[in-house]
């Protein structure tokens, strides 16, 4: 008889991660992955090719947060984990868990300048969660658990393995088995401290002015509901991050959308003047703050956090509430009293009456207008994915987020590229839903080679460019601050895009005039044989407002572009 | 006559900080940890490294010159790391501390009454008495290293070794 033949450390591996549950792979093959890729074809697991590696990991990161669950990239040595990079910093500034699989030179070769070599886990110390360099493949059990674990549990993040081809071609005896996790420097924080959550209650209590502010651990946690209800017995106004988009529905009479440089003049009045802040897995971004030693200076400030480190390293909080932020706003829920605002929300009704979100009706077409109009047509429905810049911040301020994880956009590292492969990492998680990917000319260049991708797979995304033919923020900030001398900003020699769809196999829709918004968008929804990419050929030279320049104080927002020269600002970025 | 321009008024340099961390002893930690600091900009002053009483672990003793907020700030991001157990400042604590320094001071064989008298006062050891040069082995807190070698400076010295600061937490205290 013949004795059974040992698995390889690549087989042992997609076992492993067959015993995580997961679906899908995003991956790109190469030389030193090639064991790992070989022992794909025998699992249930679904490889997803894609064209970039940078793309891969953004599919996972759009399928990580459509879902809540860990997305997972495989690729190769060298240039295959450098290509990752990028997509590693934007899950780990979003707090997104992703686990990256590299393949590796075989291991005595490490270090020695091998074909395709690169030190991927130095590299990537600083943009991961945590990382892992294979030399012994009976380990893969517990490497594997642990970034799972890892990727997954506290605030989420991306963690790395890399994996040199030895291990993964060679015959290992270890097998599959339930690891007991070791990891004697890592806690989960749960439920929150019942003095703080007492104190929080009853500061929020005796506060007239409250103003809940959402990010995007309120989002991770699923804390929405416990929020609303927190909401309406206080009666707080809500205000959000950008991605605390969808936590709580913002369409709810007391959510005054979403605050910071782009926000809603509302929702900065509001956080201007209220008397107490809870911010609620958010972690007062310069995005949110403007100039921190004019912000909220006589509010009372509660800190609810799944993450220790992000008590104190902005904003001193009265009171840091440690936990989970679902468990610690169900603890706090039962001890509040029924607030007393009716003046407070008066003054949020008057500000949202005298200061709506507003743009020009004449003069083109306007990606504001498109965007009013996919809000109206698809009533939070949809998933939305967005690149970075102006496009992003329209779609944040005139597309309401109703639910959760219907919001996935690239906030603390301002990614772009981001949108589109996120869409389709969001659109292999819920094959049923609608996704639109809503990208600039600009971002969507850097990834949009994915439409061989979706194309292949005949998702049917549909990708919404917002078409300016500019680095549209940049053009503004230059016009604002740079007394219009334009830098960089022109995208002069951008391709024919629906011409670029068909290419693909893929639809192409073209939008030039405010008359033709509605059919077609309606066209696009209606399209399910593949991806659909919808071109709005938007006027030129428009700008976003309200606007905080960077570095300024909220009570400096711009509602409307000012007559005067402005100061350069002098915020980071 | 051009005026000469103000002297610039010497800041204080901000004050050093002792931390201690207890860490997982696996690959990758030191480097993990030194990004923690050159992340900002800090420069570690000290560092010593060594395995703890349950080899599974390792000590890390650093010292750092920061602001005592953006120290705090550090070692919160210190603790978060994954195979870090936990990193704690002891700055003002009352803990024990101590170093040992190795100095190399050139010197003919009769001129050294002086630089024997320093070291009988500090109670350094002659650990190689040559005919041209002689090692002294200091120990003690790095306060006290820092005076010896200052009265030594004058006397030549070549080279120096110090093993950085150890310190432990004193009583049932955590270090």
């Amino acid at each position: 008889m013949q004795a059974k033949r040992l698995p390889t450390g690549g087989e042992l591996l997609v076992r492993c991660l067959e015993r995580e549950g997961v679906e899908y792979i995003f991956g790109l093959s190469g030389g030193a992955a090639m064991p790992i890729f070989d022992a794909l074809v025998d699992s249930k697991i679904q490889l997803i090719l894609v064209r970039h590696e940078q793309g891969a990991t953004h599919m996972a990161d759009g399928y990580a947060r459509a879902t809540g669950r860990p997305g997972v990239v495989l690729v190769t040595s060298g240039p295959g984990a450098t290509n990752t990079v990028t997509g590693l910093l934007t899950a780990l500034m979003d707090s997104a868990p992703l686990v990256v699989i590299c393949g590796q030179t075989i291991t005595p070769m490490l270090g020695k300048d091998a074909f395709q070599e690169a030190d991927v886990t130095g590299i990537t110390y600083p943009v991961v969660k945590h990382s892992y360099l294979v030399k012994d493949a009976r380990e893969l059990p517990r490497v594997i658990r642990e970034a799972f674990y890892l990727a997954t549990s506290g605030r989420p993040g991306p963690v790395l393995i890399d994996v040199p081809k030895d291990i993964g071609q060679n015959p290992c005896a270890a097998e599959p088995a339930d690891v007991e996790l070791d990891l004697p420097g890592y806690s989960v924080p749960g439920r929150g401290d019942p003095t703080r959550i007492a104190e929080a209650a009853r500061y929020l209590s005796e506060a007239r002015r409250p103003l809940l502010y959402v990010g995007h651990g309120a989002v991770i946690s699923g804390a929405g509901k416990a929020i609303t209800t927190l909401a309406e017995k206080l009666r707080a106004p809500v205000v959000n991050t950008l991605l605390g988009k969808g936590a709580v529905d913002e369409t709810h009479p007391l959510h005054l959308g979403m605050m910071g440089m782009h926000g809603t003049a509302y929702a900065n009045k509001a956080v201007v003047d209220c008397d107490l802040i809870m911010a609620i897995g958010a972690r007062w971004d310069d995005r949110v703050t403007g100039r921190l030693s004019d912000f909220c200076t006589r509010a009372i400030k509660i800190h609810v956090d799944i993450d220790p480190a992000e008590f104190g390293k902005i904003v001193q909080p009265h009171v840091a509430i440690l936990g989970d932020a679902r468990l610690v706003i169900e603890d706090l829920v039962e001890q509040v009293e029924l607030g007393d605002t009716a003046e407070w929300l008066a003054l949020c009704a008057r500000w949202r009456r005298q200061y709506p979100l507003k743009y020009p009706k004449q003069g083109g077409l306007r990606a504001q207008h498109v965007l009013a109009r996919l809000d109206a047509l698809t009533q939070g429905d949809a998933i939305l994915t967005t690149d970075v810049g102006q496009h992003q911040m329209w779609a944040a301020q005139f597309c309401r987020t109703r639910r959760n994880r219907h919001w996935l956009s690239s906030g603390g590292a301002g990614t772009m590229g981001f949108g589109f492969p996120a869409a389709i990492g969001a659109q292999f998680a819920h094959p049923d839903r609608e996704v639109w990917a809503i990208v600039g000319d600009g971002g969507f260049q850097m990834t949009m080679n994915e439409l061989a991708t979706a194309q292949l797979h005949r998702l049917p995304v549909k990708v919404l460019i917002v078409n300016n033919n500019y680095l549209g923020m940049i053009r503004q900030w230059q016009e604002m601050f740079y007394d219009n001398r334009l830098s960089g900003a022109d995208l002069e020699g951008n391709p024919d895009f629906v011409k670029l769809a068909q290419a693909y196999g893929a639809k192409g829709l073209r939008i030039r005039r405010p008359a033709d918004v509605d059919r077609i968008l309606r066209e696009a929804r209606a399209w399910r044989g593949g991806p659909c990419v919808v071109v709005a050929e938007v006027v030129k030279e428009d700008n976003v407002f309200p606007m905080i320049p960077a570095g300024a104080s909220i009570a400096e927002m711009l509602i409307e572009k000012p007559r005067h020269r402005l100061a350069k600002p002098e915020g980071s970025t | 006559m051009s005026a000469a321009p103000a002297p610039a008024v010497e800041a204080a340099p901000p004050p050093i900080h002792t931390i201690s961390l207890f860490v997982n002893n696996k690959p990758g930690v030191l480097v993990r940890v030194a990004l923690t600091f050159s992340r900002r900009g800090f420069n570690i002053e000290s560092l010593v490294v060594s395995p703890a009483a349950e080899g599974r672990f390792s000590r890390m003793t650093m010292t750092c010159r920061g602001a005592a907020a953006d120290l705090d700030q550090v070692v919160r991001q210190l603790a978060k790391l994954v195979d870090v157990v936990h990193a704690i400042d002891h700055t003002g604590d009352q803990s024990y501390e101590v170093e040992i320094a190795l100095v190399k001071v050139e010197c003919p064989l009769d001129g050294r009454t002086q630089i024997l008298q320093i070291a009988e006062h500090y109670h350094a050891r002659v650990v190689d008495y040559g005919s041209e040069a002689l090692i002294l082995q200091l120990h003690g807190s790095s306060e006290k290293l820092d005076a010896c070698l200052e009265l030594l400076r004058p006397f030549g010295i070549s080279e120096l070794v110090r093993s950085g600061k150890l310190l432990m937490a004193r009583g049932r205290r955590v270090t």
